[in-house]
């Protein structure tokens, strides 16, 4: 905090009006309405409503079809965050280490943080569409028949693809600042005691890039989670039926779709938690980094 | 000294070639005719339907209502961008000077009930915030579009972190000369605060161009409709037609994100600054 600071009585409230405003009224009273709808049971017909318990809970966790649901979306995240972090790192190592044209690299590579997820995922769908799409061309040279949209695992393996694409520039620019950070001393120093460029890279580039990569890990997983959303929605077309969908997904199809408030504020909650977490760990991290960093 | 290798450059041209090659192909597929995309495929050249395409993608009332133009829906999507890119640091500038420059009781109070926020993002309540704004009769509006996605702490903490970092002798030299805080605030802290407030509206005009979830909910009358949420309209008129409009589509999509690709590279310095150092 400041060693000089304003005492005013009125002023600061003033101030903080319009944000806690808008916050109590489309946060919290949000937040805390799923959570209360989801111990109860809504008519479908909008007679009312009736307290089950943590009844809407059980059935959503005893279900297998979020189960199934829950599966896919661990991996997807996991295969998600794993593929972009690896090659926008790869990316970025090699923008740093050339010579020439490291800034018109990057502006090519970043540019496409700006896209949005569903205009990645339109584009995606034309590219493995099975009339136009170019990648079945490339796909039936080895052999595979792939059916986007009605084979489950083709339809993943394009939703991956996509979120990927959309993903490894933010990665990249987070990854090229952190590394264009490093003092120059400490590489030539690196230079100079290591002349394997893997070992040099391994055991000093990287343990110096690791607070950008485990920030970058956490974005990425809720990137996953939650942004991916325009992506499913585009890939699968309103057509859940026998297609991945991640677990906010669910809670839109039955919340908004089937009418099944109760069971899709449970799931909301079910996933405020896992956010929570996640969020508790970085900013325990951050906390860390302030002080050792 | 390390000499960079050819391979490094191999990567990176592969990797450049990744990422802008998809978005070309579908500028260059956009300008040829439904019938031919559907015959041969994508196209890697240049056809000769492009005024055509666009003019009707932009000019033409489509839809299921035939309401919507490509114009309307620019400009809405315009409207949302710069709406919610002003919204954002108007609302968390204010917040932000509070917490950091005022000692006042029930401050760290606030900042927690603030950076809760960031704990939860609008997906996962999503439901019951529709019903929050159904009730106050806000669904097909701009302000139902807008002021919904403005209830996070983002924009608040950059700033904080900011107004943190400017030197306190600011403060100090300017209460000898005997400003207040309005004065202090307007004269010599935003001002200040100049490029952050670039960077951070370049950041918010583009999250708020590429929402899609919410709009979505949020408006069924297509006088509302932004570009990016359009994209699932022309999904939705393609179920059952028999030879689907690609070029319009793609026209569409070149036009979402053309404005925040335009942005992003015009004021990259500033954008990727702003990201990398208030993203912590």
């Amino acid at each position: 905090m400041k060693r000089v600071q304003f005492t005013n009585a009125s002023l600061p409230y003033l101030l903080l009006l319009p944000q806690l405003a808008i916050i109590v009224i489309f946060f919290y009273w949000p937040s805390a309405q799923a959570i209360q709808s989801s111990f109860y049971l809504e008519d479908p017909f909008g007679f009312g409503s009736t307290f089950v318990g943590m009844e809407n809970y059980t059935d959503v966790l005893g279900s297998n079809e979020y189960a199934s649901i829950a599966r896919f979306t661990i991996a997807f995240t996991l295969l998600v965050t794993f593929l972009s972090l690896s090659i926008a790192l790869l990316l970025a190592v090699k923008a740093d280490a050339v010579l020439k044209g490291s800034s018109t690299y990057k502006t090519l590579l970043m540019w496409v943080y700006a896209v949005a997820p569903p205009v990645a995922g339109l584009m995606g769908v034309m590219f493995f569409d099975m009339h136009i799409g170019p990648f079945l061309k490339v796909a039936a040279f080895f052999g595979w028949d792939f059916k986007i949209g009605l084979n489950y695992f083709d339809t993943a393996f394009a939703m991956v693809v996509i979120a990927v694409w959309k993903q490894i520039p933010y990665n990249f620019i987070f990854f090229l600042s952190g590394l264009q950070a490093i003092p120059k001393s400490v590489r030539e120093a690196s230079m100079i005691d290591c002349r394997s460029g893997f070992r040099r890279f391994w055991s000093i580039i990287l343990p110096l890039l690791a607070p950008t990569a485990f920030f970058l890990l956490i974005i990425n997983m809720t990137y996953s989670l939650f942004d991916t959303f325009g992506i499913v929605d585009v890939v699968v077309k309103d057509k859940a039926a026998n297609n991945p969908i991640t677990l906010v997904y669910k809670v839109y199809m039955d919340g908004f779709r089937g009418g099944d408030l109760g069971g899709s504020s449970a799931q909301s909650v079910i996933l405020m938690l896992v956010v929570f977490v996640l969020t508790i760990f970085q900013f325990r991290f951050i906390e860390r980094r302030v002080h050792y960093g | 000294m390390y000499k960079s290798k050819l391979s490094d450059h191999l990567i990176l041209i592969l990797g450049s070639v990744l990422m802008i090659g998809p978005v070309l192909i579908v500028f260059l597929t956009s300008t040829h005719d439904a019938v031919e995309v559907h015959r041969f495929g994508l196209m890697a050249s240049w056809g000769d339907h492009f005024t055509e395409t666009y003019n009707k993608v932009l000019f033409k009332e489509g839809g299921f209502t035939g309401q919507v133009t490509g114009v309307r829906m620019l400009i809405n999507s315009l409207i949302l961008g710069i709406g919610f890119g002003i919204g954002k640091i108007v609302l968390s500038m204010l917040a932000a000077y509070a917490i950091v420059y005022f000692r006042f009781r029930m401050g760290t109070f606030f900042f927690w009930v603030i950076f809760t926020t960031l704990l939860l993002p609008l997906e996962v309540r999503i439901m019951p915030s529709y019903e929050v704004v159904q009730q106050l009769g806000m669904l097909n509006s701009y302000s139902g579009m807008i002021v919904p996605l403005l209830a996070s702490a983002t924009g608040t903490f950059y700033f904080r972190q900011f107004f943190k970092s400017v030197p306190d002798e600011l403060l100090e030299a300017a209460r000898i000369d005997g400003a207040g805080p309005f004065k202090f605030f307007i004269d010599i802290l935003v001002p200040t605060s100049k490029t952050m407030i670039a960077a951070i509206f370049i950041i918010m005009f583009v999250y708020g161009w590429n929402q899609y979830l919410w709009p979505m909910m949020m408006t069924n009358d297509e006088a509302h409709f932004t570009l990016v949420r359009g994209i699932k309209q022309i999904l939705l008129v393609w179920v059952g037609s028999q030879i689907p409009e690609y070029n319009e589509a793609f026209a569409l999509a070149v036009l979402a994100m053309l404005p925040p690709v335009l942005v992003v590279l015009i004021f990259q310095s500033w954008f990727i600054k702003g990201l990398t150092e208030s993203d912590k």
